[in-house]
This record gives structure tokens, C-alpha cells and sequence, in this order.
């Protein structure tokens, strides 16, 4: 663990500082370029609130008004069927949806279960294993001005399905 | 399909809520989330100027294209329609290479970036490209190497073992992401057959 740590506290200056050697090397004027391009980011960041809005205010009338809760219930039965834990199946929904709720969840479901459990390492591995869709297609699509998402959204929530599964799967061989 | 979406989440939120008798909650959700959208945004503009302004020195000084160069055999083939060479490659590569690392925050800018770099190669179109599509589906099922938040959070809960969801998350990871590949193939060639002609 020590190491895992000390790995991602060393990683970003070093890469930092090389890709800034790199750039002196290769006789770039390093700061007026930095400030060149990080003039777009701002752009970019207001673009995207339009989408963000739109998506996160959908998402939270869904979540609020009971209608994510009536959903899990639904589909419990579904995934039963295929000896899927009853416990995690609101948190992969959550992943897709919401980064913050499913963070919330699986906080909540190690807190219950504990860290070492099987419901604990089951819930660890699906919020690691995928990442938001909504949240990914949102901000990409958003921060360029895509309209047309076209097949993304089916693709990134099979993708976010395949995960979901694969954790089962991968927790149930390893453990 | 997101427009239907979108409008079913409210609308049947609503027709819920007014079921359920918390229209009130439903209310206050949506004037906080949308408060939370823009707080969002803007917490992400930090984050934007500081990875573009490096990713542009790295792209003046040339070392996305190597980058690009190194890693052409596996892109060229996730990326057929990309041109060798082109930036949108090297900023594709340091969004996987963030994402694999764990640097979420530094994904999300690259990501940005080769997703502008991809528009342009569509010409400037408001649709999604074939490559966007890919970029997207790699990037949701975001293969991690060192699930940081998920270790601090088992630490946190007192875990005997923290790092032991490593291996399975590698593997479940991995699977996704070669699902979603897959999914992604099948579903341009799909596209192609009803309105390629």
C-alpha cells in the first residue's frame, strides 16, 4: 500500500516535469504555451454546463421522487434468478447513473458488511471497475457540442453491464 | 434515444413523486442539482487550464506524436478512421494512459481535447463520429490499474488486506473494456447496414 501511495504522489510531478524538460529541449516557449493552452479550458468547462445541468437535474428528479428506488425493487427478482446478490444490485445501477451516489453506496455497503466481506470486496470492485456513463457522455459529448450521441449511450451502458458482471464473476473465482 | 430518455426520467420522476407524495423532495432536487451541475463545471475549470496548458506544451514540443508513434499498432486498429500521425492520437493515448493510472482528473481533459480533435476530423459536425464513439466506450468502462478512492475507502473501514480488490478489479476491468469494444464494433457495423447506403 505504502507503495501505491508514494506511486501516485511521485507520478504527477514527475510527469509534469518531464513533459516541461521535454518542452525546453525542443526550444518551446514553455510558459506562453501553458497560458495558450489553458486559455481553452475555461471555454471548455463553460460548455459543458448547459449538458451538465440538463443530465445531473433529470438524473436527480429520477433518484428524488422514489423512481430509481421502484426500479431496484423491480429488477431484484431478474437478477436473483441469476444468483446475483441482492445487495449490490442498487449499486450497479447507481454506477451508471451517479459517480457521487455510487460512492455513497458503496461507502455504505463496506460500512455494513465490512471491508473483507464478500459483499464488501463484490461492492469495491464494481465501483472500480466502470465508470459513470452519464457522467462520461455528458462532459465529452458536451464539452465539444455533440448533439447526436448516436449508439454511445447503448454501447457505454452494455459496457457498464459487462463490468457489473465481470466483478461478480471475478470476486467469486479469486475469493 | 437520449432525448426519450431524458424527458422519460423527469417525466416519470414526476408522475412517481406525485404517487409517492414527495413532490416536495422532488422540488428541492432539482433546484440543487442544477446548482451542483454549474458548482461542477466550474470546479473543473481548475483542472482544464492546468492539464490543457501542459498538454499543450507537450503537444508543441512533440511528444504526443511520439506517443502516438509508439502505440500505432494498437490504436491504428481501435482507431481505423484516425489518419497516422495525427494529435488526436496523442491526446487519445494520455487519456488512456490517465485513465489507467488512476488520474481521473487528468483523463478528463485529454479526454476533451482528442474529442475536439476528433470533431474537427468529422468535420465539424454536431453528430457523434465512429471514433468518438470508441474513445467513449474505452473511457466508461475505464480500465484502472490502482483504483485509488476505493483503497482509501476500504482502509478507512479498519480492512485487513485494502489492496487485495487489485486483481479482481484488473480483471473485471479489463473484461469491460474488451466488452465495450466489442459492443461498439457490432454496433458501427449495425449503423452501417440501416443507413450506410
Amino acid at each position: 500500500m505504502g507503495f501505491v501511495q508514494s506511486f501516485s504522489i511521485w507520478f504527477i510531478p514527475f510527469l509534469i516535469g518531464f513533459i516541461l524538460l521535454y518542452g525546453t529541449y525542443k526550444k518551446v516557449p514553455t510558459y506562453e504555451t501553458f497560458v495558450e493552452g489553458g486559455k481553452e479550458g475555461f471555454s471548455i468547462a463553460i460548455s459543458i454546463i448547459p449538458f451538465l445541468v440538463g443530465m445531473l437535474v433529470a438524473i436527480s428528479v429520477f433518484r428524488a421522487s422514489g423512481a430509481l428506488d421502484f426500479v431496484m425493487v423491480a429488477m431484484r427478482p431478474i437478477f436473483s434468478l441469476f444468483h446475483i446478490p441482492a445487495e449490490v444490485v442498487p449499486l450497479g445501477l447507481m454506477r451508471t447513473i451517479s459517480g457521487t451516489g455510487a460512492l455513497g453506496m458503496t461507502s455504505d455497503l463496506i460500512a455494513t458488511h465490512g471491508p473483507d466481506s464478500f459483499i464488501g470486496r463484490l461492492a469495491s470492485t464494481i465501483q472500480g471497475s466502470t465508470d459513470t456513463t452519464f457522467y462520461v457522455l455528458t462532459v465529452y459529448f458536451g464539452a465539444v457540442g455533440i448533439k447526436k450521441m448516436k449508439y454511445a449511450l447503448k454501447v457505454g451502458l452494455l459496457a457498464d453491464l459487462i463490468g457489473f458482471l465481470a466483478s461478480i464473476v471475478a470476486i467469486t473465482i479469486l475469493f | 434515444m437520449v432525448n426519450y430518455i431524458w424527458v422519460g426520467m423527469m417525466v416519470i420522476g414526476f408522475v412517481v413523486a406525485a404517487i409517492n407524495g414527495n413532490m416536495d423532495k422532488v422540488n428541492e432536487a432539482i433546484f440543487t442539482s442544477a446548482k451542483e451541475a454549474v458548482t461542477l463545471s466550474f470546479a473543473m475549470i481548475s483542472i482544464l487550464v492546468f492539464w490543457l496548458g501542459i498538454m499543450k506544451i507537450a503537444e508543441k514540443g512533440g511528444l504526443l506524436e511520439v506517443l502516438a508513434f509508439l502505440f500505432r499498432p494498437i490504436v491504428k486498429r481501435l482507431f481505423p478512421d484516425i489518419p497516422p500521425d495525427h494529435p488526436a492520437l496523442g491526446y487519445i493515448l494520455s487519456n488512456m494512459a490517465a485513465n489507467l493510472l488512476g488520474l481521473g482528473n487528468a483523463a478528463t481533459p485529454m479526454g476533451i481535447k482528442a474529442m475536439e480533435q476528433l470533431k474537427i476530423l468529422n468535420g465539424g459536425k454536431n453528430e457523434a463520429s465512429r471514433s468518438m464513439i470508441t474513445l467513449l466506450a474505452i473511457n466508461t468502462s475505464s480500465i484502472t490499474l490502482i483504483p485509488t478512492t476505493i483503497i482509501a475507502i476500504r482502509m478507512s473501514y479498519n480492512s485487513q488486506s485494502p489492496t487485495d480488490i487489485v486483481a479482481p478489479t484488473l480483471l473485471a476491468t479489463g473484461i469491460a473494456t474488451i466488452g465495450a469494444i466489442l459492443i461498439d464494433r457490432f454496433y458501427y457495423y449495425r449503423s452501417l447496414q440501416k443507413g450506410g447506403k
